[in-house]
This record gives C-alpha cells, structure tokens and sequence, in this order.
C-alpha cells in the first residue's frame, strides 16, 4: 500500500529543493552560484523524469482523489520535465553573458515545473486552480526579469494582466461547476453527467474551456502571446513556448475527459472551433512578422490548433494524437530556441529575420539544421513534424471531423510559407547584415541533436507512439 | 418580506464579475484600476463559492474560497511588484503607454 506522500514525493522533491536553492542563493554569493543552480536545477530535472518515465505502471490516486499519478500524467511530466531542463541547460549561458543570470531563475523555473506537474495530476478543481496559479505567477516573474528593460517589464504586465483576467474567467467556471455538480473532485463531476444536463454546469464548462484556451494561447485568446514572446529575454521565451504549453495542454485533455468525458458532444465543437481559429490566425498573421521570436509566437498559436484538433474528436487516438503531437512539438522548439540564442551581432542579441540572409554559406551544419526544424515545424513529408500532423488530421477523420482536418491542411500549407522563407533567405537571400556570434557547446548540441531527431525519428518515432497510446487509454473510459 | 435565495447571491456575484471585466476592458486610464478589477472579479468568484457551500450543505466551497484569497494575495503583490519595475523604466503607469510592443 502506498502512501499519499509516496505518490506525491517527485513535486515534493521538486518544490523542497527549490526552497532550499532559494536559502542557499539568499544566504551565500548571491549571483556568484547562479550558474552553478542552473546545472544543479537541470540535473535534477533530468533525475526525476528518469524516475517518472521508469517507475510503475498502473494509475494511482491520492488525496481522496484530488491527485491522479496515471501513465498520462507521467507522459506529460516527463516531457516537461526534459523540456525545462534542456531550456535551463541552453539558456545559461546567453544569461550570464547578459548579466542577466540571477540566482532567482533557476529557483522560479523549478515553481513553475511543480506548478506544471500538479496540473497535469490535477483530479479536482482545487490542484487544477492551485497547480495553474503556481505556474503562472512564477511565469509572470521570470518574463520581466530583466528589470531594466522596458519591453521585458511591458511583457511581464502584459502576461500578468491577460493571465490573471484568465486565471479569473477559469475559477469562475469553477464556481458555476462546483455549484451545479455539488462537487469539485472530477470523478463526481463526471458521475452527474446523466440525462438533462443542467444549463449552468455547460455555462461553467465554457468558463473553464476559455481561461485554459488563455493559458495554451488557442485564439482568440492569442493577444497575449506575440508581445510577451517578443519582450521576454529569450531563454524565458523559450521556456514559455516549451513546457507551460505541453502542462496546459495536458490539463485541458484532463478537464475534457476525467470531468466531461460523458458529453463529448458539449465540448467538442468548442475545441473543434478554437482549433480552426489558432490554426488560421497562426498561419496568417505570422506572414507579416519580421521578428522570429514574434514568428515563433504566431508558430506556436498554430501548433496549438493542430494539438486541439486531436483532442476535439474526443477518442482516445485524439488524445495519443495530441501527445505525441505536443511531444514533437516541444522537440522541434528546443532545437529552434537553441538556434536563435545563438544569433547575435557584434555581442548584440538579434532577432530580425533579415539577419539570417545567406547564412548557409558561414556556417553550413547550422542552416542545415534550422533548415531541418523549419520543414519539420512546416510539416513536410521526410520529416517527424509530417508524422505529428498525420497523426491528428488521422484522429480528426476518425472522430467524424473530416472538415477540421481538410481545414487543417489549408491552414497548414498556409503557414508553410513562412517558415519556408527563412530556409529562402538562409540559402538564396541577397548578402547582408551577418551573424557573427559564437554557438556554445550545448545550443549546437540541441540544435543538431533536436534537428537528428526530426530525421531518425521517422524510423518509429523513438516509440513514443505506443507509451502515448497507453496514456490515452487511461484517459479515455 | 422575501427571503434572500441563492439566486440573489448569483446575481450579485454574476454582477460583480462583468463589473469587474468591463473594468479591465473599457478602463483606459490606469494599471491600478485593472488590479482592482481583477480583485473584483475573484471576489465575484468567492461569493460564488461561499453562496453554493451554503446552499448545498457542502464545506469544500468553503475551502476552495480559503485557497482562491491566499491565491489573490500572491497575485497582487506580483503584480504590483512588476508594475513597479515597469513605472521605474517608463515613468506612467497609464494603460495607454504600455505599448512599446504592438500586436
């Protein structure tokens, strides 16, 4: 028999050891040791999704079923966790360089990661509210951590107001729920769903639905995104587009099925709804954008869409669509991340496309590698980027959708443009302005690493397909 | 005389709530106003809670509006924490100048 404590100890850990960093950073040098408690903080990250990944199988609860460990739950911790410390591991030292590495981030990051695996273990509105706030509020702080700048303390506003209007609107929903269920726990919310389904429970559904959509960026809740990306320093931009977008994505598939998994029809069409908005406005409006981490920004709207166009068939192959989909996609982020830390003038971080002109002929292996991420993110065939995309358009069909996925390759082949262009000026554009910047060991070995994967994955995906299906099946009753 | 029922208590709170994001939306003036809309519509919330609690007999409302205050807390003292750092750099707090970035 296990014990509550046991199911929980990994956040535990987690959590402790963030407060213990936080003693030894306050007490000892200060900044002095910041480098060295982001290597400790990205180890332990690693430590524990290896303990996740290999421990048990089965689904176990605890706290009166307020926390759920199931298979999904460790699909998706593993893949934050691995993701936050890849960030962690890539960004240090674009930080320190900029004077910009304070003992503070490697600590706020780890909040942030407890806060991420509460939610995607959430099995009651409580963890679902206490697990998104935690992340939340360490995210709003992290964006504006260069306190001297403009943008980034404009970006931290900006991301605090929308997500606290956000934060709102979900507990409000909450709140209508909770009155209509007569409970928080979402195994007894899912036992009342019989017959008449009573008005106000659907009206807090849609609460919920919209400040989850907020935290995952699905539009119309996008307005956030581009300027939080754009003025955030970018190792904080790429953790943004990294693990918060896999935990909020998870505990949207956690709220749909463990809690309104009886009226598949109900949430459906929402989903399906915010998946063909995020899907276009990503793929349109990116066109415009000179900036890439802007670009980046309108990407990852996009991707979101695709990502909800497997949960909104409602199947268990929607919701293994999705995660392999957003595993692939955070995959795809690091190694792009990875390269645009890289790019800077004359000790100047640079962000403008422009930048990149020509870029194959200075440094070949690298253009080759962003060369790979580009088609693999614009979903071309060679590439396991293709695969994510077959996978939920498949799951779209299946689930009766055969329009959300005809929608979806337009939309696809839209946005394709835009990442095509920068394979365009990397490798025909006119000589320009060039990046002169050196590329730290561990950014080249994510950037080559992340782009080999999107090329030896198509053998079988590194299995991931059957450990997602196995996930969706815990999920999906 | 009528006896106030959970009703009432909805309408207040409902009320509040879109009082409360109206505030966020058409207020053109100031941050501060926007961090006490944003209170106002987790108060509207913890009426909510605390108006179903009773009407059901069930404490965990209750305790969800514990979590939801101390919650609240946290939130405004970070964003009142990063609406310092931004006043430091640009000198107003209006909401029409926060706008160095466009979307």
């Amino acid at each position: 028999m296990t014990s509550d404590f046991q199911i929980v100890l990994p956040e535990v850990i987690i959590a402790v050891c963030a407060m213990a960093t936080l003693m030894f950073g306050v007490t000892t040098g200060k900044d002095k040791t910041a480098s060295l408690l982001v290597w400790m903080t990205s180890g332990l990250f690693v430590l524990m999704a290896v303990w996740i990944g290999a421990g048990g199988d089965g689904a176990r609860s605890a706290f009166g079923g307020m926390f759920i460990d199931d298979p999904f739950a460790r699909f998706a911790k593993v893949t934050i966790l691995l993701s936050a410390a890849a960030v962690l591991a890539m960004g240090r030292d674009y930080m320190q360089r900029r004077d910009l590495l304070r003992f503070e981030y490697p600590v706020l990051v780890a909040l942030a990661v407890v806060g991420m695996m509460l939610m995607v273990s959430a099995g009651d509105l409580m963890t679902l509210y206490m697990g998104l706030e935690l992340q939340s509020l360490a995210l709003y702080v992290i964006a504006a951590l260069r306190r001297d700048s403009v943008k980034s303390t404009e970006a931290g506003l900006k991301y605090f107001m929308l997500g606290a209007l956000s934060s709102g609107m979900l507990l409000y929903g909450a709140s209508l729920v909770y009155g209509f269920a007569g409970t928080t726990l979402f195994s007894g919310i899912l036992s009342t769903l019989s017959g008449e389904v009573p008005l106000g429970l659907l009206f807090g559904l849609v609460f919920v639905l919209s400040g989850l959509a907020f935290k995952i960026s699905a539009a119309p809740f996008h307005m956030w995104t581009p300027d939080v990306y754009e003025g955030a320093p970018t190792p904080v931009t790429a953790f943004l587009a990294t693990a918060p977008k896999v935990a909020a994505m998870a505990l949207f598939g956690r709220v749909v099925h463990d809690a309104f998994g009886a009226i598949p029809g109900d949430w459906g069409q929402v989903v399906a709804a915010l998946a063909v908005a995020s899907m276009f406005l990503g793929a349109v409006a990116a066109i415009g954008q000179r900036d890439i981490k802007r670009l980046m920004a309108y990407s990852s709207i996009s991707h979101m869409g695709f990502a909800l166009m497997g949960l909104a068939s409602g199947t268990a192959g929607g919701v293994q669509a999705m995660l392999i989909y957003m595993a692939i996609y955070v995959t795809m982020n690091i190694g792009t991340f990875a390269f645009i830390l890289s790019m800077e003038k004359d000790g100047r971080p640079v962000t403008s496309i422009d930048s990149l002109n020509m870029y194959s002929r200075r440094e070949p292996l690298r253009a080759l590698a962003l060369l790979v991420l580009m088609f693999s993110l614009a979903g071309v065939p060679p590439t396991v980027g293709f695969f994510g995309k077959l996978y939920v358009l498949k799951a779209a069909v299946e689930g009766g959708m055969a329009w959300l996925a005809v929608l979806g390759v337009v939309a696809s082949v839209i946005g394709a443009f835009y990442y095509l262009r920068i394979v365009f000026y990397m490798y025909f554009g006119k000589d320009g302005d060039r990046l002169d910047g050196p590329m730290p060991a561990v950014q080249w070995v994510l950037l080559v690493g992340s782009a080999a994967v999107m090329l030896i994955g198509i053998v079988n995906l590194f299995g991931i397909e059957a450990t997602a299906a196995v996930a969706a099946q815990t999920l999906v009753r | 005389m009528a006896t106030v029922g959970l009703e009432h208590y909805l309408t207040v709170a409902g009320a509040l709530f879109v009082i409360g994001i109206f505030g966020i939306f058409l207020n053109r003036k100031n941050v501060i106003v926007i961090l006490m809309s944003i209170e106002l519509m987790l108060l509207a919330v913890n009426i909510n809670f605390v108006a179903f609690s009773s009407f059901l007999g069930d404490l965990v409302g209750q305790v969800f509006t514990m979590f939801v205050l101390t919650v609240a807390a946290a939130e405004a003292a970070i964003g009142l924490a990063i609406l310092v750092c931004f006043f430091r750099n640009r000198g107003t707090i209006d909401v029409e100048d926060v706008n160095v970035m466009k979307g």
